[in-house]
């Protein structure tokens, strides 16, 4: 288990003015984790950007659980590639 | 300053209906969201204008006042004086020309400025309200910088950002810094700015996690009858203790001399040295007689 920060599910979502059953449902979709703290249920802080990137996703494009699913796959994937393309751009420097 | 046509856009001929225009903006705002488009300026730029052809289409009043003047924006005000004093006066009016003025810009574009002025853009509403984008940026650092916890200033997008760097960061570790990314749509909250550090080595030792490896040359005699050597680390030179004995490729670890943890203060890694047994040469006469006996005697 990660040692980051804790933040409270009551609190984000009343920070962002949302249900909490739509974290519930995340957590059950398996795209995020939640921890039971002193009864609280609480999110690491690590997940922070991807939560909020679903909350986004979800209240502003009105997109629902499966589709965020599978975007959230395709963003990993997306990213990777950025990754190894700015990579190769950058060994392909050295060379020219 | 050029016409914006929001109906092409959206993709919508003039005689779209409110829901036309409501599922014309949810399909192209899907498509072209920040969110679902890492690190692409063009993407957030088309995106800022769905949102503003939104703004003005789904609101039946600003639609009005595009749809009457439309490509004459920069007149509208002038076209409303002329037609009230056109009904004053029959045969008035006419021949005038009006010159476009310079306005001031913003998230949305000069034309929409224009045309509704900073008052126009909606408030309220969560689907109304965008985050704006989010940036990425490399970071190169030294390996010894990355041995502390230091501040350093950077410079994105014209502006000073002072943060400050915890001890023991990582080769291709992100950091998010809140609110640094691109500015929110229509008063919606700034994006995030994420800052991946390449971490340049600059020392002579090899860093795996939070231990560091390091190779010492020690002489021929050392390793055979023992002695002292100093040995560096990143804290400073320390002195090791050589068994009489030592065989080449020998490791030593030397506890807590080994790199920093991350946001673990006061908390490092192992050094792990290995002994380079060096032979000695341009031996003399002596020497070498020396050895022979040696030799002989095994």
């Amino acid at each position: 288990m990660s040692t980051g920060h804790l933040i409270a599910v009551s609190e984000f979502c009343t920070a962002h003015q949302i249900e909490i059953t739509f974290i519930e449902s995340l957590a059950q979709q398996g795209l995020i984790t939640i921890e039971t703290v002193n009864e609280q249920l609480s999110i690491q802080d690590t997940q922070l950007p991807s939560l909020e990137k679903m909350v986004r996703l979800h209240y502003d494009l009105d997109i629902n659980l499966e589709g965020i699913e599978t975007i959230v796959h395709l963003l990993e994937r997306v990213e990777a590639l950025q990754h190894e393309m700015y990579e190769l751009k950058k060994k392909m420097g050295l060379y020219e | 300053m050029e016409f914006v046509d929001y109906y092409s856009i959206l993709g919508l001929d003039k005689n779209a209906s409110q829901e036309d225009i409501k599922k014309a903006y949810r399909k192209l705002a899907r498509k072209h969201h920040p969110d679902v488009n890492p690190n692409d300026p063009a993407a957030s730029k088309k995106f800022q204008q769905i949102n503003e052809a939104n703004e003005v289409l789904s609101d039946p009043e600003k639609r009005k006042k595009y749809d009457q003047y439309g490509k004459d924006w920069a007149h509208a005000d002038q076209f409303e004086q002329a037609r009230r004093s056109q009904q004053q006066q029959p045969f008035g009016g006419g021949g005038q020309h009006f010159s476009s003025e310079d306005f001031g810009g913003g998230d949305f574009s000069e034309f929409f400025e224009s045309l509704f002025g900073g008052q126009g853009r909606s408030r309220g509403g969560r689907s109304a309200k965008f985050r704006g984008q989010d940036y990425e940026s490399e970071l190169k650092i030294n390996l010894t910088d990355a041995y502390t916890t230091h501040k350093q200033t950077l410079a994105i997008n014209g502006k000073s950002i002072r943060i400050t760097i915890p001890a023991g960061i990582e080769d291709g570790q992100k950091i998010r810094l809140k609110g640094h990314g691109g500015e929110g749509v229509n008063g919606g909250p700034a994006g995030d700015l994420y800052i991946t550090f390449s971490i340049i080595n600059n020392t002579g030792f090899k860093r795996v996690g939070n231990d560091l490896y390091h190779t010492q040359d020690i002489d021929l005699y050392t390793a055979l009858l023992g002695g002292e050597v100093t040995v560096d680390t990143l804290s400073g030179k320390v002195k090791l203790k050589v068994k009489p004995e030592t065989q080449n490729g020998t490791k030593v670890r030397l506890k807590e001399k080994g790199f920093a943890v991350y946001k673990e203060e006061g908390k490092f890694g192992d050094l792990y040295v290995t002994m380079n047994v060096k032979l000695p040469t341009n031996l003399t006469e002596k020497q070498k007689e020396l050895f022979k006996q040696l030799s002989e005697m095994k």
